[in-house]
């Protein structure tokens, strides 16, 4: 039994980082944005965020600057997409393979680099209940600010009049201008906002979940958190269960290995990456589906007047 | 302030100054960075663009990375023109090498020169195999391919991580991840002594004059390019977007695993974890920088080919990280993109309208 709740919450805590960066990659597609460059903002906001750690000693700080990363390049990526209409595919995949590659170069001074053993987190009284203890509520504060996040972005999107504006300018853009609505201005700050997201997430890996740094250690995260956005039919609610959902798979490999299944270890490690291919075929598999819930405007520049 | 506006018709001059800007503008940010890192700028570049050149066995050296990167980028082209996102080019890679190092393994003292055939063979076959479920799930499922590609790098990282830690592992490599060096047979032949360029630089060049063809001669290429540009317009025509699809991902998948064996039976001689350098994702830049176009594909191959070398110099001779590749390989991308606004959209002078 204990050795569930301990899966519980590694699962929550795996989960964390794939419902931070899947929300803001929500955010960006709410208003047509897609960004393929996830995997390298996060990249580079865990380095970021690590390098900040071990110089400061100050994990606020290095979330801080983790967002300010993820956020800083998400601009630039919604410059060239909002302003000069690049191709949304091929600018992100830019800067993934830029991040992928910046990171490393910057991180090299840091990988030996360890950060302070931190105290663990407990909320009082309720951490000590036994076996929910553990699993629910010994996690760093930010687990539960992604839940609240969530919801925060429910009641957003679909109760308030600047939520409903943002709808429109991923539903319709034309429209949405036609209203007067500074259309551009909007997606770039979706852009931003999503980008600090991801950035938060990025700095999360690298300062709790595995507190050092290592090339390339975001591992498909990225990429994993912008398919959840499909797997959710673009509902912040059902990407938070999502995100626990994939957290755990990543983490079942861990406990297989634990109980002694007989699987050699790589068959365990592809298992996140099959159940995202797998969970896709099922969720695509009716494009009307897809096709009712999906901003209509993804992926689609638009140039006022041009 | 500055304004952007359509031009009529795309500009024939910026569809070839645009790269170079591209170039210019990474060379200046990559200036700035050596400055910024207290190394000096002109030796910093003298590592990417000129050592890589200097000399007769740099060009083979040049020839040798620019070999797989637009074998890689050809099979890309024809996918990104037909509007099909295969991002798993890497992927596909290391499967070609795996199936190649299967064949390899099997060669003897006694096999003959004939292996190298079958041996490339696998190679296309494996990298059809992969890109083929990517082209299943979304002919299928509708699976939207640049994830489903994207993820089945990783799976092929860990099974060639499985291979050649389990059944394949060398028993004389002291533990390392390895398969045992093939068999001298199965050597790619290389075209001089003293150089290892290999006969693979015959398959790119017969493939850039392939694709040339097949996207300007044929009416497949020209159907699966009208249903990149236009979809609506080609099921009007009649031209299967299914079809297309899998065209456009076997062909690819087949290249990066051409290019998978050519490297693996090639300068590597082996099944190793750093079999993959890269080269899939690298492509990637290669298609792009060169236009989707056979002939700038060559140029833009060479071009990454070098950026790999000047890494590789950078550390070796500078202290600095390999890494730096990567930087300005995504660098270029991004600059190109952003110059190539120029191509459809002209600058003008006006008072701000429009928000």
């Amino acid at each position: 039994m204990e050795s569930y709740a301990l899966l519980l919450a590694a699962t929550l805590n795996a989960g964390t980082v794939l419902a931070l960066a899947s929300l803001g990659l929500l955010i960006n597609e709410k208003v047509g944005i897609v960004n393929l460059g996830a995997e390298g903002m996060m990249l580079c906001a865990a380095i970021a965020g690590f390098a900040t750690v071990v110089t400061t000693g100050s994990d606020t700080l290095g979330f801080m600057a983790g967002m300010a990363a993820g956020a800083g390049l998400a601009a630039i990526f919604g410059v060239l997409v909002i302003w000069l209409n690049t191709n949304q595919y091929a600018t992100g995949l830019a800067l993934t393979l830029f991040g992928t590659g910046f990171s490393a170069f910057v991180g090299t001074s840091f990988v030996q680099a360890r950060i302070p053993e931190r105290a663990s987190f407990a909320i009082p009284g309720l951490a000590d209940i036994p076996l929910v203890g553990p699993a629910l509520f010994r996690h760093h504060p930010l687990v539960y600010v992604t839940v609240l996040l969530a919801l925060a972005l429910v009641w957003f999107m679909y109760r308030t009049r600047s939520g409903l504006i943002m709808r429109s300018v991923g539903e319709s853009p034309e429209s949405a201008h036609a209203l007067g609505y500074p259309v551009r201005r909007i997606r770039l700050a979706a852009v931003v906002a999503g980008g600090a997201l991801c950035g938060l997430a990025g700095a999360y890996i690298s300062i709790i979940y595995t507190p050092l740094w290592v090339e390339g250690m975001v591992a498909g995260k990225g990429w994993i958190a912008l398919a959840l956005t499909t797997f959710a039919t673009w509902r912040p609610a059902r990407v938070l269960l999502g995100a626990y959902l994939f957290g755990g798979v990543t983490m079942l490999q861990f406990h297989l290995q634990g109980i002694g299944v007989d699987v050699p270890s790589q068959f365990l490690s592809m298992l996140p990456y099959l159940a995202t291919i797998l969970v896709l075929a099922i969720i695509s598999r009716n494009p009307q589906w897809i096709r009712i819930n999906m901003p209509a405007s993804i992926g689609k520049p638009f140039y006022p007047g041009g | 302030m500055l304004k952007l506006e359509a031009r009529p018709e795309p500009s024939k001059v910026w569809t070839y100054a645009s790269p170079l800007l591209a170039l210019t503008i990474t060379v200046l940010i990559g200036t700035l960075m050596f400055a910024a890192l207290g190394k000096d700028p002109v030796k910093g570049l003298q590592m990417f663009f000129w050592l890589p050149i200097q000399s007769g066995y740099a060009w083979g050296e040049l020839l040798v990375k620019a070999t797989p990167l637009l074998i890689i980028a050809l099979g890309l082209a024809v996918c990104f023109r037909s509007n099909v996102w295969n991002i798993g080019a890497e992927g596909q890679y290391i499967i070609g090498a795996i199936f190649a190092a299967g064949v390899a393994l099997l060669a003897e003292p006694g096999t003959g020169a004939w292996i190298v055939v079958p041996i490339l063979l696998a190679g296309v076959l494996g990298g059809m195999l992969w890109a083929g479920v990517t082209a299943l799930l979304r002919d299928r499922f509708h699976a939207n391919e640049i994830l489903v590609s994207l993820m089945l790098v990783y799976v092929a990282v860990q099974l060639l991580s499985y291979l050649v830690g389990g059944p394949w592992k060398d028993p004389m490599g002291f533990n390392f991840p390895q398969s045992k060096t093939f068999d001298a047979v199965t050597r790619i032949p290389r075209l001089f002594t003293g150089s290892r360029v290999s006969i693979g630089v015959f398959f790119a060049l017969l493939g850039v004059v392939g694709l040339w063809v097949f996207l300007f001669r044929t009416r497949a290429g020209f159907s699966l390019q009208v249903g990149g540009l236009a979809p609506a317009a080609a099921r009007y025509a009649g031209f299967s977007s299914r079809k297309a699809l899998w065209t456009a991902l076997l062909i690819s998948g087949g290249a990066a695993g051409l290019a998978g064996a050519l490297e693996v039976a090639g300068p590597i001689g082996q099944l190793t974890t750093s079999v993959p350098a890269g080269y899939g994702f690298a492509a990637i830049i290669v298609a792009y920088v060169g236009r989707l176009h056979p002939v700038g594909m060559v140029l833009s191959a060479l071009l990454m080919s070098m950026f790999y070398i000047g890494g590789e110099l950078a550390q070796s001779r500078l202290g600095l990280t390999k890494s730096l590749t990567g930087v300005f390989q995504g660098l270029l991308l991004f600059s190109l993109l952003a110059c190539d606004t120029l191509v459809n959209y002209r600058l003008v002078m006006r008072k701000s309208r429009s928000k």
